[in-house]
């Protein structure tokens, strides 16, 4: 595959020209503000223009600070509880609505339950504070209810697409077999498809996971004073003042992210 | 049992026929109950909740927060008309339909940038050897998992007078005062356009990855040029991929919120901008209401637009 | 026949599908099927025969019609409750347990005691001689030992009827050669009713007991192979089991007369049949051919074609009736034929190969 010259290249069916060059500009434009933000968050100074030393400093400042742990707390604990609802919901959503024909409604659950992706985040974040608004001045309730309901409620759809996905590959005949074998609904469930869709429904809740965590708009809107999540503390200091902070939190922010999809793609590329 | 097989043909038939009918209801309200969770929570919190905005847009704004109970349509007028202070005539509301240009402006031109830069990067990763493809995609879709603030964020920190790009320049003496990026039009579209590139080249790789490169070399076969290729098969065969593309970004484009609000400030506003506006200084929860089902409509319209035109896709190759 | 002997009857069964046109997988089927018995559904893909495999296990339920296991009519009872298991065609083995797990799992199901489970598998695995594999994972072994994984695993529970779905489509020529004397030996040392559902006839020759052809929804015959083969009593089933030779005749007193005039002599109990125009079947093989003599009433055909097959050579002959006619003769070793394509031949037929068709 010797290349002679720019101009005597063998004749490559797949090449567009300038298209792998617009590629890899846009990978490193991509990657660049990114790059420098992790980079500059280990910069001893605080300025975006000189790299002084290397030095964990706004780590260190950022973990003791008493605002961003409560946010980060607070933030995990949302996330782990609106997953973990939302992936038991999504995953008995799933199995009433995959592998049948149509039934009366079906389509009408389907649109239902992807309600959250397909209304603008800003309108549902309005709806919501106008509706606990209203519960709240009914009954005095200010506590992380609403916001546990309300990431609840936007992670569904992500749980539901990858479980769904899976039980949809997943075949038949096995469950059949299960029946043959004298097992009942129940058992079949519990022995043969639920170990069979288990890296679905783990893939849906790390998404459900990572959505619940980045989620600003709809935090922003819901919660009450004083309850930050770590988006809506970034978001009220980005407002405000620029803090080298800010680059660690972002960089930590980054890292969870990379970890956990990492981990999704494993599991669903392990399609066996 | 054994009194069964001598029943008549047509009674087992009927039999047959009812328990027949009767597992199948009862299938179908097994899985409306399996759902009911699920259904329950999203309408408590996310359907539900829009009949209120509903209500409240023909309600009287309050003092400070919330509604007057009084029903008034000066609220839906209020979206695109405005009374005149001093006498009571109606004009065009000029500040709120610059904002609604604005965002279908910055909307499409950040869909045009991001397929610029979309479309070709989908087909650089669509045309690895299987092995790098997924390393490749993995790679693009990475930066969409963080935060948006985050990646909003870093695009601040290029910009802005003290950021790095200015830095840079001053510091190679290109330049001696900082270039002013922050707060403009171009912020908002160039935030806009890197937070959403990724939401562009999935669906475009999609569809090229599913290209069958046969009809290519069949196309080169019968002297076509790589640019009549690229013109007459390629582009029409992954016409779906961009049209999906386009509307991924289109849509989240009009209702942006963070973007607009970190690199726009308080002098761009956009769509979603002008909405929580009216929830905090605005004071005007009803217009609020009003301006988001706004929104909503539109949404709707684009997502109609764009399953007609998809279909019709569908239907056109077969 | 007596009335003790059955394991399954099967009473005018119909399955429909309803739909733009409603589908007849099953057309008004009965059938009896005897204990201890290996029983083979044969026929054409959508001939309804998975159709009625599926019946008899449970995974749906008949139109109209009933189903007896032991005189008991099961057609209702959901498929954990029928003591008959099934061997998938795709062998649906559950890819997350290992091969003793997959075995034990029915056992499991039914509530049998730990130590139960446990020597009832290895029992299996030397059933069908997979003891090592035990800990192996369905991905990790063979087509052929999936196979068997798949029997075993079905034949654990010690059912009373065994159903086994296309079990060697997908095996190649000889694993099946292997694999049908096997199921053979497993039938007849268990002793439990094994129906077996395959579209290919040698299969369904070799192995069974009796057999039912089937297409189109219907039972078209079934016997023993021997009746099949030699006394198939239409033209699909005469076509579907070996090859076929067929003529228009009229029978006339015991005879029976083609087209150019040419008279066959019938058989005593084809004697029985009642004049009329009918179709008549010649297997290839019961045909002797000798040089013609150029008597006038002999049965003559010209060879048009000569086909070499190793252990038999293939004749087609035109016959002077107009019919195509194939010849099927043992190869002998000795070198050379008296016969040549252009040669007429006088074939000669006994009586008892004539087989008289109903369409």
């Amino acid at each position: 595959m010797a290349r002679s010259s720019l101009f005597n290249r063998p004749f490559e069916i797949k090449r567009i020209p300038s298209f792998q060059s617009i590629a890899l500009f846009t990978f490193v434009g991509l990657y660049g503000p990114i790059i420098i933000l992790i980079t500059y968050s280990f910069n001893s100074s605080a300025s975006l223009g000189v790299f002084e030393s290397f030095s964990f400093q706004w780590y260190i400042t950022a973990w003791e600070n008493e605002k961003v742990q409560e946010a980060a707390f607070r933030s995990l604990y949302l996330a782990a509880t609106a997953a973990t609802i939302a992936t038991i919901a999504a995953t008995m959503a799933a199995l009433a609505t995959t592998r049948t024909k149509k039934f009366r409604g079906m389509t009408l659950i389907f649109v239902i339950i992807n309600q959250p992706l397909m209304i603008p985040e800003i309108v549902t974040a309005v709806a919501l504070l106008v509706f606990f608004a209203m519960i709240k001045i009914a009954t005095g309730y200010t506590g992380m209810l609403y916001l546990i309901i309300a990431h609840t409620a936007f992670c569904i759809p992500f749980a539901y697409l990858p479980i769904r996905a899976r039980l949809e590959s997943m075949d038949l005949t096995l469950e059949t077999a299960g029946a043959d074998l004298y097992a009942t609904p129940w058992k079949t469930f519990q022995r043969i498809t639920l170990p069979m869709i288990w890296p679905g429904i783990i893939a849906g809740y790390m998404l459900a996971f990572v959505i619940s965590l980045d989620d600003v708009v709809i935090s922003e809107f819901v919660k009450s004073a004083g309850q930050e999540t770590l988006p809506t503390y970034m978001l009220g200091q980005l407002r405000r003042f620029i803090t080298p902070e800010t680059n660690a939190i972002a960089t930590v922010n980054i890292a969870v992210s990379v970890i956990l999809v990492s981990g999704f793609f494993l599991l669903t590329q392990r399609k066996k | 049992m054994t009194m069964n097989s001598n029943l008549s043909s047509s009674e087992s038939a009927k039999k047959a026929a009812e328990v027949e009918r009767l597992s199948q209801k009862k299938d179908v309200r097994n899985r409306w109950l399996l759902s009911l969770p699920a259904l329950a929570i999203i309408f408590f919190a996310a359907a539900g909740p829009l009949l209120i905005v509903i209500l409240y847009s023909f309600l009287t704004p309050g003092d400070y927060t919330g509604v007057i109970w009084t029903f008034t349509t000066e609220t839906w007028i209020s979206v695109v008309l405005e009374r005149d202070f001093f006498d009571e005539t109606l004009g065009w509301a000029d500040a709120h339909l610059s904002i609604f240009w604005r965002s279908i402006r910055l909307s499409l031109i950040t869909t045009i940038l991001t397929a610029i830069f979309g479309i070709p990067t989908a087909y650089f990763i669509a045309t690895r050897s299987p092995k790098s493809r997924n390393i490749w995609l993995f790679l693009i879709t990475i930066p969409f998992w963080s935060n948006l603030l985050v990646r909003t964020y870093a695009i601040q920190e290029l910009i802005r007078n003290k950021g790095v790009i200015n830095n840079f320049l001053q510091w190679i003496g290109l330049t001696n005062e900082p270039i002013e990026m922050m707060f403009t039009d171009f912020a908002v579209g160039f935030g806009m356009t890197y937070v959403y590139l990724p939401l562009m080249v999935l669906p475009v790789y999609a569809s090229i990855e599913k290209l069958d490169f046969k009809l290519v070399e069949g196309a080169y076969d019968l002297y076509a040029s790589r640019w009549q290729c690229l013109r007459r098969i390629i582009v029409p065969l992954v016409r779906p991929g961009l049209i999906a593309g386009s509307i991924l970004v289109f849509i989240p484009c009009l209702g942006a919120y963070v973007t607009p609000q970190i690199l726009g400030g308080g002098n761009q506003l956009m769509f979603g901008n002008l909405i929580a506006l009216q929830f905090g200084q605005g004071k005007n929860w009803p217009l609020g209401a009003a301006l988001s089902l706004t929104l909503m409509v539109i949404v709707m319209i684009a997502l109609v637009y764009f399953v007609k035109v998809s279909s019709g896709e569908n239907k056109k190759n077969g | 026949m007596t009335t003790n002997d059955e394991a399954i009857e099967i009473k005018n069964a119909l399955k429909v599908y309803k739909g733009d046109t409603d589908v007849y997988a099953l057309n008004d089927v009965s059938l009896m099927i005897k204990k201890n018995e290996f029983f083979t559904l044969l026929g054409p893909s959508g001939c309804g025969k998975t159709t009625l495999l599926r019946l008899i296990a449970g995974f749906e339920h008949p139109t109209s019609g009933t189903i007896l296991l032991n005189k008991e009519d099961i057609s209702l009872l959901p498929p954990n409750k029928r003591p008959v298991n099934t061997v998938f065609q795709n062998y649906a083995l559950f890819p997350h347990m290992t091969v003793g797990g997959n075995i034990a799992f029915g056992l499991e199901m039914l509530g049998w005691s730990k130590s139960e489970v446990a020597s009832a598998v290895d029992e299996m695995l030397e059933l069908v001689k997979m003891q090592d594999l035990k800990n192996r994972r369905p991905a990790e072994i063979s087509g052929g030992q999936q196979q068997r994984v798949a029997l075993a695993r079905a034949l654990a529970p010690k059912p009373q009827v065994l159903l086994l779905d296309e079990p060697l489509s997908a095996l190649d020529l000889k694993l099946r050669k292997q694999m049908q004397i096997e199921l053979k030996r497993l039938q007849s040392e268990t002793g439990i009713t094994f129906v077996f559902v395959t579209h290919d006839q040698e299969e369904a020759l070799t192995m069974s007991d009796r057999i039912a052809v089937m297409n189109e929804g219907k039972i078209l015959q079934y016997g023993n192979p021997r009746d099949i083969y030699h006394h198939p009593e239409n033209k699909f089933v005469a076509n579907f089991i070996g090859d076929s030779n067929f003529l228009l005749a009229d029978i006339q007193n015991g005879n029976a007369v083609l087209t150019d005039g040419t008279e066959l002599k019938l058989s005593k109990e084809n004697k029985e049949v009642s004049n009329g125009q009918k179709s008549i079947l010649i297997r290839p093989e019961h045909v002797q051919m000798s040089k013609a003599k150029g008597s006038k009433k002999a049965f003559e055909g010209k060879i048009s074609n000569i086909v070499y097959f190793g252990t038999d050579t293939h004749f087609h002959l035109e016959l002077k009736t107009g019919d195509d006619f194939t010849i099927r003769k043992q190869n002998t070793p000795n070198e050379g034929t008296d016969f040549e394509i252009g040669a007429v031949v006088e074939l000669t037929i006994d009586e008892n190969a004539i087989q008289i068709l109903n369409d």
